[in-house]
């Protein structure tokens, strides 16, 4: 039976995480790899980085991160973020990549995720969408993107689809409404999105409680729930989002790390 | 009689995908593999490791063009292991739905779109549902966990090679070994305690590593870098 994941996500910015990951017990606390080490040793299912970078310089600086992650953490990475070409995700994935989540670069150019897909398999494509909703029209979502501030006027349920179409093989689905909020994830927007394509859909945008990730999974019919703030400080670990999830009879992979 | 041959165990690099992770977790497992680009490092090796990501067209296109499809035959009929995960379990069989591609045809049988899926690709961890207990499972627990990416899975004429299987949606192999072949549909080097254990499995049935390399892997996934 497929299990359902939990995924922290780290804001990689030029080689430092950002946006306040802490650990209490770690001497370097902006270090991507051990950060990514330590969610792995405490049962995150896979890890996103998100370089948020604005230098084109930054570049090396995240395959580097993305290589030394590799040498330690043993579940999938996904690494998104300024990649533009089939050239640029290769690299990507041979720094030690599983997958590669593309967002504004699509949008500008869509064909690029066939040429990705065509490449290296639809598995490793991610289609990452930053959807608001659009005011006064229940139900319809508008793609926005650079890194949020920038509206493009697509629909989101139907570029989600076209995406998905030209070659994505999973949908990264966050809510800029709900982004940073703790109020919850956009059940409605992730509801639409799950009808509509039929690769995994993971959810994004508004976790602040356990209960809400069991919500993202049970109501929205997310595959997967994605994280950040909510596992900071230890406030919620990923353990204690397993057990709401468990509980609310959702299969998930209990965390073997701890075993000798 | 793994050191009768010089290499030991080569990845095979055909220009796709995630090469770094495999080896990245054999080398903490203690064995020393190294990137097979050329058809000789295939044919010198005594456990050719096949990873996988990508297509089956333009994966056996690259094989072939560069030569690594016969010299993986002949490795493997010369006695070498046939080690595949992914698309390097997929590639054994006879020939693939996915882009109608002929595979190596190591072993008799077709390679399938996952029947009744409930959604495609298979991302996420599923677990492997022990059939026939095999040294390259010990200390695995029924249904453990494993990680998956595929969308395609084989359909071994002989069921019998079957070791562990999965479902979603149906059932289908998840690692099989026959003689000196093995596959694992899921990632082993991206699995967790799981996959290193499985790997670690291997690498000692393989003969790479020695007998007194069974102990425990100790704290898996919070590990010193790889150096």
């Amino acid at each position: 039976m497929l299990l359902r994941r939990v995924i922290p996500c780290l804001d990689v910015k030029d080689g430092r995480v950002v946006k306040g990951v802490r650990f209490v017990d770690l001497t370097d606390e902006g270090d991507p790899p051990t950060l990514a080490a330590r969610h792995a040793a405490d049962g995150a299912d896979e890890i996103v980085f998100l370089d948020i970078s604005a230098a084109p310089e930054a570049r090396g600086t995240l395959l580097d991160v993305v290589e030394r992650t590799a040498k330690r953490v043993f579940v999938p990475v996904t690494v998104g973020g300024g990649v533009r070409t089939a050239d640029e995700m290769r690299d990507v994935l041979r720094a030690g990549a599983d997958k590669v989540a593309v967002n504004s670069a699509a949008v500008r150019e869509p064909e690029m995720l066939t040429a990705c897909a065509r490449r290296f398999g639809r598995q490793c494509v991610v289609i990452s969408v930053d959807a608001r909703a659009v005011p006064d029209e229940p139900g319809r979502w508008e793609v926005v993107i650079a890194g949020g501030r920038t509206p493009t006027g697509l629909d989101a349920i139907e570029w989600i689809t076209r995406a998905v179409e030209l070659g994505a093989g999973e949908v990264l689905l966050t809510s800029i409404d709900r982004d940073g909020t703790k109020e919850g994830f956009d059940l409605p927007l992730l509801r639409a999105a799950v009808a509509a394509v039929d690769v995994p859909v993971v959810a994004s945008g508004g976790a602040g409680t356990p209960a809400d990730m069991v919500a993202a999974i049970t109501e929205g019919h997310a595959d997967a729930v994605l994280a950040a703030s909510i596992f900071h400080r230890g406030i919620h670990s990923i353990d204690s989002v397993k057990d709401a999830l468990a509980a609310a009879g959702v299969p998930v992979r209990r965390s073997a790390a701890v075993a000798a | 009689m793994s050191g009768d041959r010089p290499s030991g165990i080569v990845v095979v690099d055909y220009g796709a995908g995630n090469l770094v992770s495999i080896r990245n977790a054999l080398t903490l497992l203690g064995a020393a593999p190294t990137v097979a680009t050329e058809p000789g490092q295939v044919r010198d090796a005594a456990v050719v490791l096949v990873p996988g990501v990508g297509a089956s067209g333009p994966a056996m296109e690259r094989l072939e063009r560069a030569g690594l499809a016969t010299a993986i035959r002949d490795a493997v009929g010369d006695g070498a292991w046939y080690v595949g995960i992914c698309l390097g379990l997929q590639l054994l069989f006879d020939r693939s739905e996915e882009d109608g591609a002929e595979m190596l045809g190591l072993l008799a049988g077709e390679v399938v779109l996952i029947a009744d899926a409930p959604r495609l690709p298979h991302i996420g961890w599923n677990q492997l549902d022990i059939v026939r207990p095999d040294p390259l499972l010990d200390g695995l627990a029924d249904g453990a966990p494993a990680y998956f990416v595929h969308s395609y899975v084989a359909r071994p004429a002989d069921r019998s090679i079957v070791l562990a299987e999965t479902e979603h949606g149906s059932r289908f192999p998840s690692v099989i070994a026959q003689g000196r072949i093995v596959g694992y549909q899921p990632h082993p080097e991206r699995s967790g305690v799981d996959g290193l254990r499985l790997l670690r499995n291997l690498l000692t049935v393989t003969g790479i590593l020695g007998a007194g390399a069974t102990e425990a892997i100790a704290q898996p996934v919070l590990v010193p870098e790889v150096a």
